[in-house]
């Protein structure tokens, strides 16, 4: 997500400072900025006040005359996108002690009925008890589709035959059969509207008035235009919304929406969807969202995903073995289903500073698909024996050829394999040996290392204690050596 | 209602904002400065029709009426005439207010295969009943193929529908190979003669990979089993869709080989005036608009139409 307008942002600030910055320039490369804002969806006119609002802090003395004005002048957009975005409170109150009512609106395909699994999961996941209503009489599956979605996370779903009832009787309904089975959070999934549909706005309103929802919050597609600004107002003046979940963040959408809708209605961003699968929805926080934009990473994010869905024991018996230099193929593999648990390769990397940027070189090279690749790896350590994984020494000529047939990959990609965990395995043994302070230097080695396209881990030829091992110092003290012998010849020549 | 109207009631909120935001500005006498030209670049903007275009339409403008006293009419007519020329293309594409079928490719002999997709929620299922429907209308047999096996209910959905509409649907249990879903429609549609067999497919954004290479084996599958199929490969796209549709376009045209696009949800106050950036890039016209939730608000798309009716009464 946001990579175009990444993309565009950091073109347009190194326009401006690249050369002496000046007042004129600063204005150019604003201009390119409000550019990369339309074409990313941006409302027009957020863009403009947002431009505005740069560079009239931008042109001021103390920016131009500091000592390093481009950083100054990054720093002005991070702080504008923070305001744009935020302040942004996500989570959701729970109420103790009484039922908690949310209500989900939004547009058709918006991916309300979705967005409501998510949200079911993730409060369950908290410590909830919630219940979903099927308050979507309209489209044709509707409830079929709710129905699915509480049985794949194990959430009871209340409907009722869409010909005898009406939304509001349902959302009533609902409430009372919570009430009953001791649910605290209720979700009412009602059906997508226009937001110039008088009639189903009305519906909303009494929905509303009904229930009282505590919190009202509106799905709305990331991929929206210049529209997003105008259905987010309807929605808020029929029912005065506590926030906004996007959905769809998943795809090459440059997210325009998300830095209009809060800006125009004041309404914050709760959460974000970012994948079809139920687990795929994110709080949202501006600040590490304008990191993102600038193609600053989110590492706090990327930490707090590793937290929850990684094997904490798992983990830690990974490491103890790493340091004690046992570590196999088998132990690999599992690290391997430990990351992709994370998401995909492609995806973590932007969460890395700079990592955007690698992703993009990644996808301009061809064939470096880094997911692609891990698949392979695993085909490949996934056959061979459970014998080979423990002891890889053990693979000669015909074993790779048989496992390289096994994976449907090719032999010399089966050596490569082998050859880069034996330089891993090798660099976890010297690591052990190493105090905290030089493991955190080898690591950083490492990682330079890793930037430096098709390099790989070389083990280094283990070499005698005795002396230097450099090329040259040993021709030297060879030669030494043979004019020191050459000497002593001469010298007992001479004695006789 | 005629279909003039019904373009013209659709739109007023297109036009509400060009209009007062415009016309005001070029009355007669008004001088054409920067500013002015800047505020009617806003109103562009404004109906999604993308920077370049605007701009494009800003730039001509520039030169033909800039720093002159302009008289709205003339200035009107040049963007009409500037995005009807966009949107028609090269004559690539019929759209016969007479044929509903016009913009339709059909097969020589044999049934017409016809693919749609798009991504999540930009109202698939919805379109292809609504053109079930109006084949129907036409006279033509029409099979369904509810290849959208991933979602939960997409096929109850898609099954509802053709029990409304009183014909026949291939469907396969969810989780199923979509592609064979495909092939077992222009099966069905070749043993039982019929004319025209859809197939639906699955919501997939633009960006996964796989999902595509999954689209490009179900438009070789529909090829494999009635040569020269699919004949149509429509991608459907919401009018509330930003500059992403440019994106959209394009990589389902890689997949699937797009050969039109149907504009769904263009009763809201969205405009759809990526359509106007996805001609001018891509190529890839407009054949049909989506204009409601009932099976009949579906209609030919008509470039001069679409035009006039964004500035019938300026």
């Amino acid at each position: 997500m946001f990579e175009s307008i990444t993309q565009s942002l950091t073109d347009a600030i190194g326009t401006m400072t690249r050369g002496r910055l000046t007042e004129s320039n600063i204005r150019d490369g604003m201009r390119k900025v409000r550019q990369a804002l339309l074409e990313a969806d941006v409302n027009y006119d957020v863009a403009k006040s947002f431009t505005d609002r740069v560079t009239e802090q931008a042109v001021g003395d103390q920016v131009l005359k500091s000592l390093k004005p481009e950083q100054q002048i990054v720093g002005i957009v991070y702080q504008e996108l923070v305001n744009l975005m935020g302040p942004a409170e996500s989570g959701i109150d729970l109420r103790r002690g009484e039922m908690t009512v949310l209500m989900m609106c939004g547009l058709q395909g918006s991916g309300k009925t979705t967005t409501c699994g998510k949200l079911a999961r993730m409060l369950r996941e908290q410590g909830a008890k919630p219940m979903l209503v099927a308050a979507d009489l309209q489209r044709p599956a509707a409830i079929e589709q709710l129905k699915v979605i509480g049985e794949q996370i194990d959430v009871p779903v209340y409907s009722e035959p869409p010909s005898e009832s009406t939304p509001v009787k349902v959302c009533t309904n609902g409430r009372k059969e919570a009430n009953k089975q001791g649910c605290d959070v209720l979700i009412l999934d009602t059906a997508g509207r226009l937001h110039v549909d008088d009639e189903l706005m009305g519906e909303l309103t009494r929905i509303d008035n009904k229930l009282m929802p505590h919190q009202a919050l509106l799905v709305c597609d990331a991929m929206t235009g210049q529209d997003a600004v105008n259905s987010a107002k309807s929605f808020n003046e029929a029912l005065e919304l506590d926030g906004v979940i996007l959905t769809k963040l998943d795809g090459d959408t440059r997210g325009g929406a998300a830095l209009s809708v809060k800006a125009v209605t004041g309404v914050p961003i709760k959460f974000i969807g970012v994948g079809e699968q139920l687990d795929r929805l994110e709080p949202f926080y501006a600040d590490r969202m304008a990191q993102r934009i600038l193609g600053h990473g989110d590492v706090a994010t990327l930490l707090e995903t590793a937290q929850r869905v990684l094997d904490q024991e798992e983990m830690a018996a990974q490491q103890e073995k790493m340091l004690a230099g046992k570590f196999t193929l088998d132990d690999f593999l599992k690290a391997m289903s430990q990351i992709k648990k994370l998401g995909s390769m492609g995806g973590l990397l932007k969460m890395l500073p700079g990592g955007g940027q690698m992703a993009q070189a990644m996808e301009a090279m061809d064939g470096a698909d880094p997911d692609r690749d891990l698949g392979r790896v695993e085909a490949m350590i996934r056959s061979m024996t459970l014998d080979e994984r423990q002891n890889p020494d053990r693979i000669d000529r015909s074993r790779r050829n048989r496992i390289a047939r096994g994976s449907g990959t090719d032999p010399a990609e089966v050596h490569d394999l082998l050859k880069q965990f034996d330089g891993m395995a090798g660099m976890m043994q010297q690591m052990a040996g190493l105090s905290k302070k030089d493991q955190l230097r080898q690591v950083q080695a490492m990682q330079k290392e890793m930037v430096n396209p098709g390099a790989s881990i070389h083990r280094k030829k283990e070499r005698s204690k005795r002396g230097p091992t450099d090329k040259n110092v040993i021709k030297d003290r060879r030669k030494q050596e043979r004019k020191r012998a050459k000497d002593a010849r001469k010298k007992n020549r001479r004695r006789r | 209602m005629g279909l003039f109207d019904r373009f013209k009631s659709a739109l007023t909120k297109t036009k509400d904002v060009l209009r007062t935001d415009v016309r005001d500005l070029l009355k007669a006498g008004v001088i054409l400065d920067e500013e002015k030209l800047e505020e009617f670049h806003r109103g562009l903007i404004h109906t999604d029709m993308g920077v370049t275009a605007a701009g494009a339409i800003v730039d001509e403008l520039r030169e033909k009426f800039g720093g002159r006293t302009v008289e709205p009419d003339k200035v009107w007519a040049v963007v009409k005439d500037k995005l009807k020329e966009i949107l028609r293309g090269e004559g690539d594409c019929r759209w016969d207010l007479d044929d509903p079928l016009s913009p339709l490719k059909l097969a020589d002999s044999g049934p017409t295969a016809i693919l749609v997709c798009g991504v999540n929620g930009v109202g698939k299922t919805t379109s292809i009943a609504k053109l079930a429907n109006f084949l129907q209308r036409a006279g033509k047999t029409v099979v369904l193929a509810a290849g959208d096996t991933f979602r939960a209910a997409a096929v109850e959905q898609l099954t509802m529908w053709s029990e409304r509409l009183g014909c026949e649907i291939v469907t396969k249990p969810s989780g199923a190979d979509p592609a064979a879903v495909a092939f077992e429609g222009c099966d069905r549609a070749a043993e039982t003669g019929a004319d025209i067999v859809i197939i639906d497919t699955a919501g997939r954004l633009q960006t996964h990979q796989n999902l595509m290479q999954e689209l490009g084996k179900i438009h070789r599958v529909i090829g494999k089993r009635l040569p020269g199929a699919p004949q149509e490969s429509l991608l459907v796209l919401d009018a509330t869709t930003g500059q992403n549709g440019l994106s959209q376009a394009s990589k389902f045209s890689e997949a699937a080989q797009c050969t039109g696009i149907v504009l769904a949800k263009l009763d809201g106050t969205a405009k759809g005036g990526v359509v106007v950036a996805i001609r001018q890039q891509m190529g890839i016209p407009v054949k049909y608009v989506g204009l409601g939730e009932q099976i009949g608000d579906l209609a030919l798309f008509s470039p001069d139409d679409f035009v006039d009716a964004l500035f019938a009464d300026v």
